[in-house]
């Protein structure tokens, strides 16, 4: 079976700075794949250009057997590519469970049947008890987990998630793994940005590691772990030499 | 849960249905024609500003030149009267669709525009809407259309021995606007009005096509607005640029839906009872000292709500939802 996602040399320059460079990666259907790499790597460019933000500058994303490259991000959605962001951005005059209505609209022109659904994902995402607050009232932690739901009730194929489990206590980060566990069993796949390694490496099937906006180095996560590349990547010379 | 949603829901439309047939009958203790009038304006003003907010407190776009709209609603139908005999009901429809092209046709290039470039593109196309009605010689130009007495006729929309017919059709106008705010609220495009509002990118990201919604808000807020301004039309039975296009119409529809909660099913209503019945009175007490004395004691009022009261009068209200925020 074909790839749900792939880049095929995609390059993205913002002026004279080069975001990424002749990046090509697949996503296939039912992983979790880890997106790394240090900061200024281009992982939050790649990201954007996979949700529909912005088109590339040069090369193709194909999701589901389609040509997207130049697909707005909400057509996107409702292919079935859903996101969350690195900074969290909540409708703040909204309740949560309204908040999760919007993206449950996508497939539900009903709204009886969209507001069900949106009870639905909060269960699973564990904020049904919330579902009555603001956004704006929300902790943190809560505010991440809304991100999700509310990219899951859009019934995405494919969830990029952005960092959503970056600043969190080390029982929130648990919690937060768990959900993403639950949602990969749930049929969908993740492709996820992260910068802390202790946390991702465990829970991703496939870690792809970007630098200085090229993929620097691809695979299962205890192997990507020990390359000296990444390690100088990360660490630098010195510590690259010593392992 | 879904239950309260629905309950609140259900109590909204009998408070509204309440309030109206109260409205419906006060003319039968209020016989006094100045008080009548003040009547006639506030819910008049309370329709346009919950048309206003459609646009402007739903989806967001902070709009200072409806008062384009109104004028529109008010020239289409005279015109077409006058020119054409067309019946000013038919005319009042052809306003509100005109404005509601038009607002698309202007929603295109603006659009794109955020925040206050907005709205200076609003203010500065509504003062050119002004201009041009007022160098347009076959729409009268600056001397205004009069319209022909033919004698009070609910065909001919027309009426000079009694107030009664023109409170009556405001209060109808009123429960229209009211009515199609509370209908929108609950559906796909007030969900995502607010999401526009709140935040375009996540919006976007959630499937929602921020232009597109914008467009359709802006469309149902010209549309009310300009029936708005057929119906001023013949309440006055004169008109001229500045008396129905000029910048405190703009204005008037703003203020109400800010002073009583701007995005929210009752602000408008509730700023326009207060608002509209002040300013009358304000005007008629203190005349005569010169244009403007109301708008000092109303600018004071806005400035002292909006320090104390962010959310607009309709906040005191609200069963606090902050309680159920507290963790």
């Amino acid at each position: 079976m074909t790839a749900l996602l792939e880049t095929r040399g995609v390059w993205q320059r913002f002026g004279g700075l080069i975001a990424n460079s002749d990046v090509s990666i697949s996503v296939g259907r039912g992983e979790i794949v880890g997106l790394i790499g240090p900061n200024g790597a281009g992982k939050s460019t790649l990201f954007n250009l996979i949700a529909g933000v912005l088109p590339p500058t040069q090369g193709s994303i194909w999701f589901d057997g389609e040509d997207v490259t130049h697909m707005p991000a909400a057509e996107r959605c409702q292919r079935g590519v859903g996101r969350t962001f690195q900074v969290v951005k909540s409708f703040e005059t909204m309740t949560v469970i309204d908040n999760v209505i919007v993206g449950a609209l996508v497939r539900n022109t009903v709204m009886r049947e969209a507001r069900r659904k949106a009870y639905e994902v909060l269960e699973f995402t564990g904020l049904a008890a919330r579902a009555d607050v603001l956004a704006s009232d929300l902790v943190p932690a809560e505010k991440r987990r809304l991100e999700v739901a509310r990219a899951l009730a859009t019934e995405p194929k494919l969830l990029l998630l952005d960092e959503v489990l970056t600043g969190l206590t080390p029982t929130e980060a648990q919690t937060g793994v768990a959900l993403v566990r639950k949602v990969r069993d749930a049929g969908i796949t993740v492709l996820m940005v992260e910068h802390v390694m202790e946390i991702v490496m465990p829970l991703v099937d496939r870690a792809i590691v970007l630098d200085l906006g090229k993929v620097l180095v691809e695979g299962k996560p205890a192997e990507v772990v020990r390359d000296p590349k990444v390690i100088k990547a990360y660490l630098g010379d010195r510590h690259a030499v010593s392992a | 849960m879904d239950k309260n949603f629905a309950a609140r829901r259900r109590r909204d439309l009998i408070i509204a249905a309440v309030l109206a047939a109260l409205a419906a009958l006060v003319p039968l203790f209020v016989k006094d024609v100045y008080v009548q009038n003040i009547l006639i304006l506030t819910l008049m003003y309370a329709a346009l500003s919950q048309s206003w907010n459609i646009l402007s407190g739903y989806c967001g776009q902070i709009s200072l030149g409806h008062a384009l709209y109104f004028g529109i609603g008010a020239y289409t139908t005279e015109l077409l009267f006058t020119k054409f005999g067309v019946l000013p009901w038919f005319g009042m429809l052809a306003g509100g669709m005109i404005a509601a092209v038009i607002a698309m046709a202007l929603g295109y290039p603006f659009f794109r525009l955020r925040g206050h470039y907005f709205v200076i593109a609003t203010i500065v196309i509504a003062e050119i809407g002004l201009l041009l009605f007022q160098n347009w010689e076959w729409a009268g130009a600056a001397m205004g259309i009069t319209v022909p007495v033919r004698g009070d006729s609910w065909l001919k929309f027309q009426f000079l021995r009694s107030k009664l017919p023109y409170f009556y059709f405001a209060l109808a106008l009123c429960c229209l606007a009211w009515f199609v705010t509370w209908w929108l609220e609950d559906s796909k495009w007030g969900f995502w009005w607010r999401a526009v509002k709140d935040n375009p990118e996540a919006a976007e990201s959630l499937g929602v096509v921020v232009f597109n919604s914008k467009m359709g808000a802006a469309a149902v807020s010209a549309f009310l607005v300009a029936i708005g301004g057929a119906f001023y039309a013949q309440f006055l039975a004169y008109i001229d640029p500045e008396s129905v296009m000029g910048f405190q119409f703009s204005l008037l529809m703003a203020l109400p839906a800010v002073l009583g909660g701007i995005g929210t099913l009752w602000g408008p209503v509730l700023g326009a009872a207060i608002l509209i019945p002040m300013t009358e009175l304000t005007r008629s007490f203190i005349g005569g000292s010169g244009r403007g004395v109301d708008l000092i004691v109303y600018g004071t009022l806005i400035v002292l709500i909006s320090l104390a009261l962010p959310q607009g009068l309709v906040s005191l209200f609200s069963r606090s939802k902050a309680k159920g925020a507290t963790r």
